[in-house]
């Protein structure tokens, strides 16, 4: 333990913390705009700087561990005026569209902005020209308010090993863009949305979609509807000021409903579907030992992205099941038309989604057209649908509970944990354990996937035979799962693992890229608390047993893996190159 | 070469390599080459075959007089040993014939030594002239009136007058210099003639009242080798005398220990700039437990107008080899680096060409010379961005990375190159090490001051009569070095101001040119030492100028990564640039020490931090050019730039009164 002083209160913390940490054990707040609660500090913003008895230069609080002794002062008139000097420096290079910004009111250098109260701008304003990428359609970078703090690119870098993003040029005219001036799009880009969840400022935001969704809603001619991604239910509250994990899954089924959306189904039934033709796969591959062992799980389209341009030598070790998002928008056009008798050229599927990249899996291949229509027209984030109801005008906290409709509605405790990282693994060893041994598992909350930790491993008893499992999330955690895989495969050995299951975001859904901002592994830990909770409170928690899926195999699909249902529910993946220019 | 072991050393360094009777040394560093040393040295290739086939033709760096390159040395039976300065092909003829052949100094290209003599202990053989006021005519009136007195006294068929190129003595009027001796007259008058002829040539006796008796102010520790060895001959450094001494003395004689003890005594500091105590940067460095250290040498010198490093890269290659590996014996490193900028060549060259013949002749490798001590050195290139030199920024250019510099804590010396502790220090500091080691840190602390010791090597350039490397003694002053040195001012102006530490430094006006340089004198003067560029300014120099341009130079090179650098640096330029267009406002002043404070002291790294200190220091000792600009408005702009342009002379700044100055600056 340390024993220093910050503004003459002694604080004693372990070693290594940053005199930032140490100051908030003493309840100082330091201001910093670079600095991210979970990464590594980029030192970039200069504001965070404090004075330490002696020392002759004041000293950066993100990046300093504390030191034995140390006497430091957080607040004095140079330190203040310095910052006050810094920020204003920082929006003399930053153009002031707060009101037309994405990140209006949740901005981190316009809530620094107000507490300084930076006055009328002594330093005249310079701003380069240099129009926004929009190219990807999923996220879009806009240059002109990026602040250069670096965090999207120590995300895209470190945490997820994607290494689109990196700083051009230098000085003024620094900026954060894909290596070689290309576009995001041809970029080994795979539209996870990190680096929008960690930006301070509007510089990277969703493609917001939300006037389409109107114009559909508002169109007498199309049948609107919309499916709820496993995570949202536990995330959307935070919008409205409620604490992270809070379940408003049946609030959230009536203000659809009120939006104007003929019909609200939930993603967590496509989930158990999905489940379903998954955990098929593992019995066909791992019990009767037709097919490539581990299976790996493709529900993350980031994470197909990266595996088609980074691990293509995995291809026949991906489930060829489609993500929940795509077989509900399928079967919505297909199954639940044809039950209710409406034209598929009609509807219009909305997906609530807690991903950027759902937004380029619409249209990702041929297979997301399978209903012979684009099988969901709009994939938007919780961001997105956060704001459409406070358009609406909804007082969306005090509304009187819905319900979903039936078809595409119910759901298992096992489908709304696929949101949480090792929630697909927990849902289909429950599955696959009740197919191979026709018992059901007797201890079915999974605990060694369950958590924060990068790489999770666990061996799980079916029968007689162990099933060993890995469970990664964050891209740069995978390439240690993949290698150890690859390493055996070479050396001609038995595979590690039989079954992996991946999330490009940290956390998994609930950490995913169009979540409410403000994202960090305290709010991580209470929104997956959320999905467990919901789980251990549902009746069904195996996704075979939910009736709306026993029914749509019953009456429409046939038997899991079989012709119909691989028509649909199926995909196929294809090696891409890392940059497309 | 087969591999070297410690007993060949010894013999090298009880027997030195004597020089051959008849030689010519061509010059060929970059600023050489640049003045085309290549075409005079091959024009005397194709000469000597059919002029005297045994004349050996050398190579060497610079002996640093940039203001007379091409420079070459000749060295021949009867003469004295003399630079030629200026040189070209045309010139070489005459050279081999007349001055080898005939004996004969040519007119109006020696450079005189600066070991002047104070005895005539040798017959006199030539004499220099010049008149160091540049007076027109009077060189050739001096030249003429000796050679008469010569001729009359029967005299002329020993002793010969030249008019000489340089002298290294300044405004002292008419001086005369006799060779070989060296003993040189200054002031002298036409009623002295008679008496230099008849007492010193003719007589043998000095002439005390003429007597230049001020020796010279350069002392050359770091430049000892500089244009006098081969730079591609690993056999001219050892042979030299006291090449490699430094590492075997170390291997064999001290323990790492005792080498850190060694430069504690010597005092010696960083020579790149900051300063720091290079003894306790190598104890440091080996005080950190890791199974790889590494020494790296900062050849990544960018400062405008700065070639110290690159001069002693060119010009002694192999002493800043043996610097680094003795470094890496005294904090057990085995791995060095050097990082040098991709626009040094031809310093690269030498330096890969060294680092070969180190490790063909066993100084480099396993088991260097037969202890055991084992090193590798290697070359990276820098790309040319200047804060690749500052040490974290260089690193992460060395690991393949963008160079920025990343926060300190944890230093080098702790997690450097690849997470190992490492030593960054610059080309001097290396080259200040072997000499360290063999002639004691005693002696080397015996030169300089209390707190600065040793020397400093300076580039002299900007407004002054001979731009030229300089190395002096720490504490001496800067108007020696200017005066004394180099000449003093261009075209004998009136200086205005020195410019000292590149961009990161400030200028230093003629009030306080009288200081002694240090590294603490420079600092409370509002500047640094930095790594020795010494800018000269002349009264046409307009200071709120010379503070875009070294403002500007910091802008266009900041790396960009944090706000006070990037967008303070930019944004007092534009504050600069509409002051100097006449568009300034009375509250610019104080905005502009608004953001010179934000950027000194929340920017990252050196370069943002010291960024300000050419416009504070143009503020501190100028600000009422500031206010001419600020209250002479755009017709006080355009004079000024037509000034600058040459189409008229400089408008007198307006009187402003100091204190109106001083209430804007809060």
């Amino acid at each position: 333990m340390i024993k220093a002083r910050i503004n003459e209160i002694d604080v004693e913390v372990p070693e290594g913390t940053s005199i930032l940490d140490a100051a908030l054990h003493v309840q100082v707040k330091i201001p910093t705009l670079c600095k991210h609660k979970d990464l590594l500090p980029t030192a970039a913003c200069g504001i965070c700087i404090v004075r330490n008895k002696g020392g002759n230069k004041l000293i950066r609080a993100c990046c300093t561990p504390i030191e034995a002794g140390m006497e430091l002062t957080t607040h004095d008139r140079e330190i203040v005026e310095v910052r006050r000097s810094t920020l204003e420096l920082i929006l003399s290079n930053h153009p002031q569209a707060c009101l037309t910004c994405g990140r209006n009111g949740e901005c981190e250098l316009q809530s620094l902005a107000a507490d300084f109260n930076i006055p009328l701008e002594s330093i005249k304003r310079y701003v380069k020209d240099v129009p926004p990428d929009k190219s990807t359609g999923s996220i879009i970078l806009d240059f002109q308010k990026c602040i250069k703090c670096g965090r999207c690119i120590h995300v895209c870098q470190e945490v997820q090993n994607v290494w689109a993003l990196s700083f051009l040029d230098r000085g003024i005219n620094t900026r954060m863009a894909p290596a070689g001036d290309i576009t995001l799009a041809e970029s080994p880009c795979v539209k996870c949305g990190q680096c929008s969840a960690h930006c301070p400022t509007g510089a990277i935001v969703e493609n917001d979609e939300t006037p389409l969704v109107w114009e559909a809603l508002h169109d007498p001619e199309k049948i609107c509807v919309v499916q709820i991604a496993p995570s949202v239910r536990v995330t959307v509250g935070e919008a409205f000021g409620l604490p992270p994990g809070t379940n408003l899954t049946k609030k959230l089924y009536a203000a659809l409903r009120r939006l104007g959306f003929k019909a609200v189904f939930d993603t967590n039934f496509s989930a158990d579907l999905t489940i379903v033709e998954e955990a098929s796969e593992f019995i066909e591959r791992f019990v009767h030992q037709r097919g490539p062992l581990p299976l790996i799980t493709s529900c993350c389209p980031s994470w197909t992205d990266f595996m088609e341009k980074n691990h293509y030598d995995f291809i026949d070790n991906f489930s060829t099941a489609k993500s929940p998002q795509q077989m509900l928008g399928v079967l919505a056009k297909t199954y639940y038309a044809e039950k209710l008798g409406i034209d598929p050229a009609k509807m219009f599927v909305v997906s609530i989604m807690p991903c950027t990249a759902k937004k380029y899996e619409l249209s990702r291949t041929e297979e997301m057209y399978a209903s012979g229509y684009k099988d969901v027209d709009i994939a938007l984030t919780t961001r997105e649908l956060a704001r459409m109801l406070k358009q609406s005008g909804i007082d969306f906290l005090n509304l009187a509970d819905g319900a979903p409709d039936s078809l595409l509605g119910d759901y298992s405790g096992a489908g709304t944990i696929f949101g949480a990282t090792g929630g697909v693994m927990e849902a289909a060893v429950r599955t696959a354990y009740f197919y191979a041994t026709g018992q059901k598992l007797g201890q079915i909350e999974l605990e060694a996937v369950r958590g924060l930790q990068g790489v999770k491993e666990g061996t799980i008893m079916i029968g007689q035979a162990a099933v060993r499992v890995a469970v990664a999330h964050g891209l740069a955690n995978v390439e240690q799962v993949l290698d150890r895989v690859r390493a055996a495969r070479n050396a001609g050995l038995d595979t590690p693992y039989h079954f992996i299951e991946v999330m490009a975001c940290p956390g998994g859904c609930i950490g995913g890229g169009g979540q409410p901002y403000g994202v960090d592994n305290e709010r991580r830990k209470l929104r997956i608390a959320g999905l467990y909770q919901d789980d251990r409170e549902r009746t069904v928690r195996h996704s075979h047993e939910n009736p709306e899926v026993i029914r749509v195999y019953a009456d429409y699909l046939g038997e899991p893996l079989g012709p119909r249902a691989h028509q649909l529910l199926h995909t196929r993946y294809t090696a891409r190159p890392l940059y497309k220019r | 070469m087969n591999a070297l072991r410690r007993q060949d050393l010894e013999t090298f360094a009880a027997q030195p390599q004597v020089d051959p009777a008849e030689w010519i040394r061509v010059q060929l560093d970059t600023g050489g080459i640049a003045a085309g040393a290549e075409t005079v040295f091959a024009a005397f290739n194709d000469a000597r075959a059919a002029f005297r086939p045994g004349l050996a033709l050398l190579r060497a760096g610079s002996t640093g007089y940039s203001f007379a390159d091409p420079v070459v040395e000749v060295q021949s039976a009867g003469m004295p040993r003399v630079h030629y300065g200026r040189v070209v092909p045309e010139l070489v003829p005459a050279i081999l014939e007349q001055h080898i052949g005939a004996r004969e100094l040519l007119d109006d290209h020696v450079i005189a030594t600066r070991k002047r003599g104070l005895t005539l202990d040798q017959p006199v053989t030539h004499v220099l002239v010049r008149d160091t006021n540049g007076e027109a005519g009077k060189t050739e009136f001096l030249q003429f009136a000796l050679n008469e007195e010569i001729k009359r006294r029967g005299l002329d068929r020993r002793v010969q007058v030249a008019r000489a190129l340089d002298l290294g003595v300044y405004d002292e009027g008419a001086v005369v210099q006799l060779l070989p001796s060296a003993v040189t007259y200054t002031n002298v008058l036409a009623a002295d003639i008679v008496r230099i002829a008849a007492d010193s040539i003719e007589g043998g006796r000095v002439l005390d009242d003429l007597l230049w008796k001020k020796p010279d102010k350069q002392v050359r520790i770091v430049l000892r080798h500089c244009g006098e060895i081969d730079p591609d001959s690993v056999e001219d450094y050892l042979r030299h005398g006291d090449g490699y001494q430094g590492l075997r003395r170390a291997l064999f004689e001290l323990s790492a220990e005792q080498v850190i003890a060694e430069l504690k005594t010597s005092a010696l500091r960083g020579r790149g700039g900051a300063g720091f105590p290079t003894w306790m940067k190598w104890q440091l460095t080996r005080a950190q437990p890791a199974p790889q250290r590494y020494v790296i040498c900062n050849g990544d010198e960018g400062d405008p107008g700065a070639f110290m490093d690159r001069s002693v890269l060119e010009s002694d290659p192999h002493a800043v080899l043996e610097g680094m590996m003795i470094a890496g014996y005294a904090m057990g490193a085995s791995r060095g680096y050097f990082y040098i900028r991709a626009e040094y060549p031809k310093a690269v060259e030498r330096v890969q060409r060294a680092i070969e013949q180190a490790r063909a002749s066993g100084l480099l490798g396993e088991k260097i010379l037969g202890s055991d001590f084992s090193f590798e050195a290697k070359i990276r290139l820098g790309a040319g961005a200047f804060v690749c030199g500052e040490e974290t920024a260089l690193i992460a250019s060395i690991e393949g990375r963008r160079g920025s510099p990343s926060p300190r804590p944890p230093y080098p010396s702790v997690r450097g190159l690849w997470g190992m502790p490492t030593a960054i220090n610059n080309v001097e500091t290396l080259a200040s090490v072997p000499v360290i080691l063999t002639r004691g840190g005693a002696w080397f602390a015996s030169h300089g001051t209390a707190t600065s010791k040793g020397t400093k090597v300076f580039a002299v350039t900007g407004k002054v009569r001979n731009a030229q490397l300089v190395e002096v003694p720490m504490g001496t002053t800067l108007r020696e070095i200017i005066y004394e040195v180099c000449g003093g001012v261009l075209d004998g102006k009136d200086l205005k101001a020195v410019q000292t530490g590149g961009p990161s430094g400030g200028v230093i006006p003629i009030a306080h040119l009288d200081t002694p340089v240090s590294y603490e004198t420079l600092q409370q003067l509002g500047s640094i030492m930095g790594s020795g560029g010494m800018l000269v300014m002349d009264k046409g120099d307009s200071m709120v100028e010379v503070a875009k341009f070294y403002l500007k130079f910091c802008v266009d090179e900041s790396c960009g990564k944090c706000a006070p650098c990037r967008i303070g640096g930019y944004q007092l330029l534009q504050i600069l640039d509409r002051i100097t267009r006449g568009r300034g406002s009375a509250g610019d002043v104080a905005l502009i020490h608004r953001i010179c404070l934000a950027m000194q002291r929340a920017s990252l790294c050196g370069l943002g931090q010291t960024a300000p200190n050419p416009v504070l220091s143009t503020l501190r000792y100028f600000a009422e050019e500031y206010q001419a600009f600020i209250e002479g408005g755009s017709s006080y702009a355009r004079k000024m730039s037509a000034a600058a342009s040459g189409k008229t002379t400089a408008p007198a700044a307006p009187v402003v009164a100091r204190e109106t100055v001083k209430a804007a600056i809060p």
